[in-house]
């Protein structure tokens, strides 16, 4: 249930409601769900489009057409995704385009399925590699002002950003 | 001239792949490939698979090696950027991968898009779990193709010769 | 098996008859011959070169299409680049955006790796793809009657649109398009959303 993490509000509030104060108008995802709550507030929000990507690179692209056009967006994806991500983002490195994105993670903290591992290992060095900021955050606690600090980075310092949300915050969620 | 050694180191590839068995080659068009591409097409034996999108090859592959054959991919630096997902694959999947990589945005490069690419090339292959080796004079093609087929095939690796830029040349056909 | 159908367009001509009466419209290109085809026509600050990854052109239209809903966002590009992005007929037939307009300019080869062979030469109905992600305004072109007949739908009618235009294989000369992607696509910004955007 959307918001019931422990009788804390769950993170996704938080950075829904930023989203918000700092003009995000779009937001392009591959269904997640480590990010699910967080889609599933800017989806009900009719101030915000959120578009359902066939695969991740598409966002990317689109997210550099929100900039141009004039307005400001989010990527998110699952770490597997970001390995879809890396030539499309040569587009961002080379145009110098703000782009925030804010990736769930697997294959790294308390992962049981195998598949998941090889991206969960390689997702930073390749946004690394890619010329993008890598903030990575572990307690569910920091992802609001973490999140916060990235948008600066990316809309106000013209930088491309993900923000990395530990496994080990929704591994915890799911242990209630 | 650039022609004669673009052709001859591409024969000299070709020939080594034919001698390591190679039976299926995934392709995006590339104009560093031209020569290798257009000896697929023709050989009776390679079957030649033009992809639209550099990932599809990864995915090609590895049914190939299922299937019991060997293949290679040869593909452009900026296509590396396409495959990163797939490899995970691969990887979690200890399959055998052989790739030719011709490098863009590092030796003499007249377009910008290509430059990012092509300098995070090697790492994000690294980073994927492909052991990489380096080709910068058309004499040393062949001979690393070879290596590296033999550490795929036999070692059971993914490998990939990232041909230099300096080898290709400089296109004059600008993209 | 490669199709030896015969086409009598000129794609250079075909681009710039479209964008002749272009208006406020933005326009979007692939690589290569696209970038050199639009920029010919006239280096408009509103035109995005995205002179160097395959497979975005469709979709960084889109973005740019959310966030300017009164203004017609005009892609043309190859069908080599369009495959490369294919799934986002998909992702963009969902969103159903009134003021995207995609034109491709086949000439069923890679123009700028040697003029290989695409695979719409081979057989693939790029048009048939559109139809199926759910556009219902689409055209196959390839002729000068039916591209005159064409150019209302793309300027008087609202999207989301898909075209293909069939023209013959070789490629038009290189000009000096910008390819500095960080001049044009603040270029492009300033011109589109405006100076303090």
């Amino acid at each position: 249930m959307v918001g019931k993490t422990q009788n804390k509000r769950h993170w996704s509030v938080g950075v829904h409601q930023l989203f918000k104060k700092i003009g995000i108008k779009q937001i392009a995802y591959v269904p997640d769900g480590g990010l699910a709550q967080l889609i599933k507030r800017c989806q009900d929000d009719r101030s915000i489009r959120s578009v359902v990507l066939t695969t991740e690179e598409e966002g990317v692209a689109q997210m550099a057409g929100a900039w141009l056009g004039g307005e400001r967006g989010v990527l998110l994806t699952q770490s597997g995704g970001v390995g879809n991500c890396i030539n499309m983002l040569s587009m961002i490195q080379e145009c110098r385009i703000p782009l925030l994105s804010l990736v769930s993670m697997r294959g790294e903290w308390g992962e049981t399925f195998p598949w998941q591992v090889p991206m969960g290992q390689s997702t930073i060095p390749a946004l690394e590699a890619a010329n993008v900021i890598v903030h990575h955050v572990g307690e569910a606690e920091k992802v609001l002002e973490t999140v916060n600090a990235a948008a600066k980075l990316a809309f106000d310092a013209n930088r491309a950003v993900s923000v990395i949300i530990s496994q080990r915050i929704s591994d915890s969620e799911a242990k209630g | 001239m650039a022609l004669k050694k673009k052709t001859s180191w591409s024969n000299a590839v070709f020939k080594t792949l034919k001698e390591n068995n190679v039976k299926q080659i995934a392709y995006v068009p590339d104009a560093g490939h031209t020569s290798l591409i257009e000896k697929a097409i023709d050989d009776n034996i390679v079957k030649p698979i033009s992809l639209t999108s550099e990932q599809e090859g990864i995915a090609v592959l590895s049914g190939a090696w299922l299937g019991g054959d060997a293949g290679a991919l040869l593909l452009q630096s900026s296509g590396v950027g396409n495959i990163i997902n797939m490899l995970s694959m691969a990887n979690e999947c200890r399959f055998p991968l052989l790739m030719l990589v011709t490098m863009r945005g590092e030796w003499g490069e007249f377009n910008p898009w290509q430059v990012p690419m092509g300098q995070a090339t090697q790492a994000v292959l690294e980073a994927s779990g492909v052991i990489v080796h380096r080709a910068e004079e058309p004499q040393d093609i062949a001979e690393t193709v070879e290596a590296a087929a033999k550490l795929a095939f036999e070692a059971g690796r993914m490998v990939a010769v990232l041909i230099g830029q300096r080898v290709v040349g400089v296109k004059d056909w600008a993209k | 098996m490669t199709q030896k159908l015969k086409f009598s367009l000129q794609r250079r001509q075909v681009v710039h008859q479209i964008l002749e009466n272009r208006g406020d419209a933005a326009v979007v290109t692939g690589i290569g011959n696209a970038v050199h085809d639009v920029a010919s026509a006239n280096d408009d600050p509103k035109n995005m070169y995205l002179a160097g990854v395959m497979g975005g052109a469709c979709m960084v239209a889109f973005g740019i299409a959310l966030a300017q809903p009164d203004r017609r966002i005009i892609v043309i590009t190859g069908d080599g680049e369009l495959l490369a992005g294919i799934g986002s007929l998909a992702t963009i037939g969902v969103e159903q955006p009134e003021n995207l307009f995609i034109i491709v300019i086949d000439n069923q080869a890679y123009g700028a790796t040697g003029n290989q062979h695409t695979h719409t030469g081979r057989g693939v109905d790029l048009v048939g793809i559109a139809k199926a992600s759910n556009f219902k305004n689409t055209a196959l072109i390839t002729n000068e009657k039916e591209l005159q007949a064409q150019i209302p739908n793309i300027y008087q009618k609202p999207g989301p649109y898909f075209a293909v235009i069939k023209v013959v294989s070789k490629s038009s000369p290189r000009i000096n398009a910008p390819k500095d992607g960080t001049y044009v696509s603040r270029r492009f910004r300033s011109a589109v959303a405006g100076e303090d955007a």
